[in-house]
């Protein structure tokens, strides 16, 4: 009965009638996605206004691009964006080729077993918390620590890790190297997987060692994921890992150590400069955005089929 | 079988010398930090540097759970876990059923999740709006705001666009609606991929730091990461006070390595499951749909 119902009414009518089972399953996550995604992107509008916390969003003043202006004639926060992409292009050196390394060392294992436990051993620790991380660094780095109590049995003196600030980036890389580079294999055992044996087979026949294999057929056959991967990368230069940062800083590393993500949270939610952290916000999602598009464009353009 | 000149065997050897190397220094902090925990008082002061408990000694564990706040965080982490992982899961695998299918709008709706990968309100007004609803202080705000992580969602629509389609197509033609199509025939065709997918959000719920801080004020709903860096960074437990409350006190750092320990077991646990779904996951996220 419910059937002829719709057909007698209008077309679009009876067409979401039909998809009425779709719309219940799509409803949460719909509301989810409305309420947390993107209604929240209007609340960028108060970067336009200096919003009061005692007055409503109504009542606050509006003042155009004033607090973006602030971006850039705020020495601090020239200083936090500079922060920002050195620790991030310190990463992408010091970090990104790491996985590729122990990918191919990896690779060269034969024996199945041994690589398999190999595999469990390194893949453990991206599965730890930042929280879990940074408390190992900071006993094993304290003034009666590990760390200080070999160098101070070789005869060096002890060293205040976490207190000086030209240690800062050093341990942000080795932790995010420790972290993730077993589990950033996985990408490049994958392209490693898929190389064309033939051309391994005729290249020992022609007498090429292991070494120049690696050279000249296993690295080149997997240059195209390194380049795609590294392009993308590029494109979140502004994402230096937000929590690992927010838990290593403290007083004395602040000026070397600070963030836009990190600054953005202080100003804004310690410090109550809404509108002025919410601005520093968005200029950081926009130019997010328009790197990774950059970067997704580049990345076609490298015959890779991008990520969207 | 490949003939091994003397160079190749030089080659194996260096090899796995150096992946040795890199695995013991992926284990060893765990081991120290293991065998230092269950050290005495005594070991820890006089040895230099222990790398197996040679007296074991429980103090340390007896002490983080004779403090209120250590059992207390533990409970509501593993409660908090299980919640946030099943209304995860559900709220994600719903809507990726959903907009597996064509229906009127299903084009905006796909471009809207695929927006919201790119661009994210931002910290302050994602804030405002838990604010706003009143969920500051609630554990609605650990639960809510991260219902769907969008990465996922799209991964899960795609390994549901692989399943076989005339199974569906034969149900509809036998009046089955999408709604029972998705319980009846989906979900149990998609059992190991949802395993999997439940391990990544339990795994990121038990790990959950810097939102817990952002949104609960109050000390007593902390979760375990929370209390686990108050013990080790902000307050750390004091050689005298442990002194004053117990006859033969475990030193500070016995019990911060315990109570790192302890909140890392759960992921310890899990870990051999992980690894079995884990490659899976990962490579159903690298294919394009």
């Amino acid at each position: 009965m419910k059937g002829k119902l719709a057909s007698s009414s209008s077309g679009l009518r009876a067409k979401l009638w039909n998809e009425r089972y779709i719309f219940l399953l799509l409803l949460p996550g719909l509301i989810y996605f409305f309420t947390f995604k993107i209604f929240p992107i209007f609340g960028n509008l108060i970067a336009f206004q200096e919003f009061n916390p005692f007055k409503s969003f109504w009542e606050s003043e509006w003042v155009g691009f004033a607090n973006f202006q602030r971006i850039f004639e705020d020495a601090e926060v020239l200083k936090v964006m500079r922060n920002t992409i050195y620790i991030s292009l310190m990463q992408i050196i010091f970090v990104f080729p790491a996985p590729i390394l122990l990918a191919v060392m990896l690779n060269e294992v034969a024996r199945e077993r041994v690589k398999r436990v190999i595999q469990s051993i390194i893949y453990l620790p991206h599965f730890f918390s930042w929280v879990v991380i940074i408390s190992i660094v900071m006993l094993f780095l304290k003034p009666e620590g590990l760390v200080n109590q070999v160098l101070e049995s070789m005869g060096y003196e002890w060293i205040s890790f976490m207190s000086e600030p030209d240690y800062f980036v050093p341990l942000i890389i080795i932790e995010l190297i420790w972290k993730e580079t077993g589990w950033s294999t996985i990408i490049f055992l994958a392209a490693l997987a898929s190389i064309n044996h033939e051309l391994l087979e005729a290249a020992i026949i022609d007498g090429a060692n292991r070494w120049k294999r690696i050279m000249y057929i296993i690295l080149p056959s997997i240059s195209s994921t390194i380049v795609i991967l590294l392009i993308l990368r590029l494109g979140t230069v502004l994402d230096s890992g937000f929590e690992q940062i927010f838990l290593m800083l403290n007083p004395f590393n602040r000026d070397i150590g600070q963030v836009l993500d990190t600054y953005v949270y202080e100003k804004g939610i310690k410090q109550s400069d809404f509108s002025f952290s919410t601005a520093v916000g968005l200029f950081k999602g926009v130019v997010g955005l328009v790197l990774v598009l950059g970067a997704n464009k580049l990345a076609k353009r490298f015959g890779h089929d991008g990520l969207f | 079988m490949h003939y091994k000149t003397k160079a190749d065997k030089w080659f194996d050897a260096i090899n796995y010398f150096i992946l040795g190397l890199i695995s013991l220094c992926m284990i060893f902090p765990l081991l120290y930090i293991f065998s230092v925990s269950f050290s005495s008082m005594q070991d820890f002061i006089q040895k230099d540097i222990i790398l197996w408990p040679a007296n074991w000694d429980f103090g340390a564990y007896e002490y983080i759970f004779s403090t209120p706040t250590f059992g207390r965080a533990m409970v509501v982490s593993i409660c908090l876990t299980i919640v946030i992982t099943f209304f995860n899961l559900l709220m994600t695998s719903t809507m990726a059923f959903a907009i597996v299918n064509r229906f009127t709008g299903s084009k905006f709706i796909l471009r809207m999740v695929v927006f919201t990968l790119l661009f994210s309100p931002g910290l302050i007004p994602g804030y405002m709006m838990v604010k706003n609803l009143g969920l500051i202080n609630t554990y609605w705000a650990l639960i809510l705001p991260g219902a769907i992580s969008t990465f996922n969602l799209i991964v899960i629509r795609q390994f549901f666009q692989g399943l076989p389609k005339e199974v569906f197509e034969a149900a509809k033609i036998d009046g089955a609606n999408e709604l029972q199509i998705f319980v009846r025939l989906v979900l149990p065709l998609s059992k190991p991929a949802l395993a999997a997918f439940a391990l990544f959000y339990a795994v990121d719920a038990w790990n959950a730091y810097f939102n817990v801080i952002l949104y609960m004020n109050d000390t007593t709903k902390w979760t375990i990461q929370v209390v686990l860096r108050q013990m080790v960074m902000v307050s750390p437990p004091d050689n005298n006070l442990l002194a004053s409350l117990l006859r033969d006190p475990p030193p500070a750092q016995t019990v911060q390595m315990a109570a790192i320990l302890v909140s890392t077991l759960p992921i310890l646990l899990i870990y051999p499951f992980l690894q079995k779904h884990f490659a899976k996951g990962v490579m159903l996220g690298s294919i394009k749909g």
